[in-house]
């Protein structure tokens, strides 16, 4: 199936929600989901038939300064077709639902995503940092983050040697 | 018999929670697993990871596209070729940079170069970890030649930097066709007797049949990609369904599980995938200098701008690494460092499933289960 369609496919099935397809003029188009409907259309595109999307390829976020994008790159093994989904969390402990119970990679993924830009997933399994150790302070890929003095006891920093 | 000898008051019965790592040979790094085990069988075994994070995507927010290059061999550093070569083909994709057939060419020879130089400290560490010092040797033995070619070719041995946004850094060196040929004529015999030493060996074959088996939709929905999901029988590659470089125009096969040894998906399945893929990246590089021969000299580098600044957007491109699909995400702002870059790794991805896959799991077999989905530590954590 073609993008076209399968955004049509979406549109129809979810049409008193607010979804937005946005085509971007360079790279890849996407579909921003209002949060609260995300688990829905997930399990939409899941389950359809005509969709089938097996497989989440990425599950990654990034801070857009005003809100942090949350995205998630689908693809289906079997139609070999694909999509894009982003939702808008709010920048500090913002909330997504979660997706761990319909796609088991997306457990360390959202994890991954929390323990790096703060969003919390509700309802996860285990929502603890995964690549950075649990008494580690902030999450660094916030465009505001700035580094402790020290951590530990240990300086983080270090004068010019020259 | 007085009541304290009674057995169940002499004996501890509880679970134990044991640690495996983070310093342990067959974990292939510094991996930490937690283990709640009742005697030899685990009830579950959850990886701790993230000791080697580096924090390479925050550090991609300050260097810049060219010089985040160097910093995608220290994630994969076994098959660092493939990692320069997806982080390249993201930045062309976003900024719409062409890339000239003979830089494609040599990507191509190097990559699957580097692919059989990874299998076999795939296959052979596995050997190791499974008990069979002697197949290790021999597999080293060949990824020697393997680094010599690639040492002159670009001039390093395991972390190349060979790949540039928009081609390659160094042209073939003089007689490199030739010394390549003499090493696949000598290595593809080399592939049968590794399996008369390794993969027909009883003792190797019984540590690994039906053992870890994963279904095909437990190996899709857990995200496990490249010769582990290969491994559970779905005839998936990047190179062959989502063609990239020179791909559409070689000839080679997709080797897939069969069950061989006992069900498919377990352990044996996707140690054999990797074994199979070397004769077919054996294949692929021999077509490849042959086409190389027969071009005419030319640039290896495309039309790149002086400074590259792509346009607003973001872009997932996925290339088939040694470990199985490695996607890169990059969201542009149109300034010179990426807003965020994003590396999504098959090691990653592969963690998750282990904590489904050990409860009930004999503590020597999470070795097996580790060693066949053919772990890179920095690539977990990056």
């Amino acid at each position: 199936m073609n993008e076209k369609d399968i955004i049509t496919l979406i549109k129809t099935q979810f049409a008193s929600a607010k979804l937005e397809w946005v085509e971007a003029p360079s790279g890849d188009n996407y579909l921003v989901v209002p949060s609260e409907a995300l688990r829905d259309v997930v399990k939409y595109i899941k389950e359809t038939e005509a969709l089938y999307f097996d497989y989440l390829v990425n599950l990654s976020a990034f801070d857009a300064t005003e809100h942090i994008e949350v995205t998630y790159h689908f693809y289906s093994y079997t139609h070999r077709h694909k999509l894009v989904l982003k939702v808008k969390a709010v920048r500090l402990n913002g909330e997504v639902p979660t997706i761990t119970d319909l796609y088991g990679t997306a457990n360390f993924q959202e994890r991954e995503v929390f323990d790096l830009l703060g969003v919390r997933f509700a309802s996860h399994p285990n929502l603890a940092r995964i690549l950075l150790p649990p008494d580690f302070k902030g999450h660094p890929l916030l465009k505001d983050y700035q580094e402790e003095a020290q951590y530990n006891g240990i300086e983080t920093t270090r004068a010019s040697l020259l | 018999m007085t009541e304290s000898n009674q057995p169940e008051k002499v004996f501890k019965t509880e679970e134990m929670v044991l640690n495996m790592g983070p310093q342990h040979p067959s974990t292939h790094g510094v991996l930490r697993f937690e283990l709640t085990t009742d005697g030899e069988v685990m009830t579950k075994a959850v990886p701790d990871i993230g000791y080697l994070h580096r924090g390479i995507e925050k550090l991609a927010e300050t260097v810049g596209y060219v010089g985040f290059m160097p910093y995608t061999d220290r994630i994969d550093y076994v098959s660092a070729m493939t990692a320069n070569q997806g982080y390249a083909m993201a930045v062309e994709k976003l900024a719409g940079i062409e890339v000239t057939r003979r830089a494609e060419l040599l990507r191509c020879t190097a990559s699957e170069l580097n692919r059989i130089s990874s299998h076999l400290v795939g296959v052979g560490s596995f050997g190791l970890d499974m008990g069979a010092s002697t197949p290790f040797v021999h597999a080293l033995r060949e990824r020697e030649t393997i680094n010599d070619l690639l040492e002159s070719l670009c001039g390093a041995r395991l972390t190349y930097n060979y790949v540039r946004i928009g081609g390659v850094s160094h042209d073939l060196p003089t007689g490199f066709i030739d010394k390549a040929m003499v090493f696949l004529n000598h290595f593809e015999p080399i592939v049968g007797e590794l399996n008369r030493l390794l993969s027909d060996n009883k003792i190797f074959i019984e540590r690994l049949a039906n053992i870890g088996v994963i279904s095909k939709e437990d190996a899709i929905n857990y995200g496990l990609v490249g010769p582990n999901l290969r491994g559970s029988g779905v005839k998936f590659d990047v190179r062959r369904d989502e063609p990239y470089s020179v791909y559409p125009e070689l000839d080679f096969n997709i080797p897939v599980g069969l069950g061989k040894a006992g069900t498919l998906g377990d352990c044996f399945d996707r140690y054999y995938v990797r074994v199979e893929e070397m004769r077919e990246s054996a294949k692929i590089v021999r077509q490849c200098l042959l086409k190389l021969k027969d071009l005419p000299e030319g640039d290896i580098m495309g039309k790149v701008p002086r400074k590259i600044k792509p346009p607003k957007g973001e872009v997932l491109v996925k290339v088939e690494s040694s470990r199985g699909e490695m996607a890169y995400w990059i969201v542009s702002d149109g300034s010179d460092n990426p807003l965020r870059l994003h590396c999504r790794t098959g090691s990653f991805t592969s963690m998750g499933i282990i904590e489904k896959l050990s409860r009930g799991m004999m503590i020597a077999d999470l070795v097996a289960l580790i060693g066949s989905f053919d772990i890179v530590a920095p690539e977990v954590d990056r």
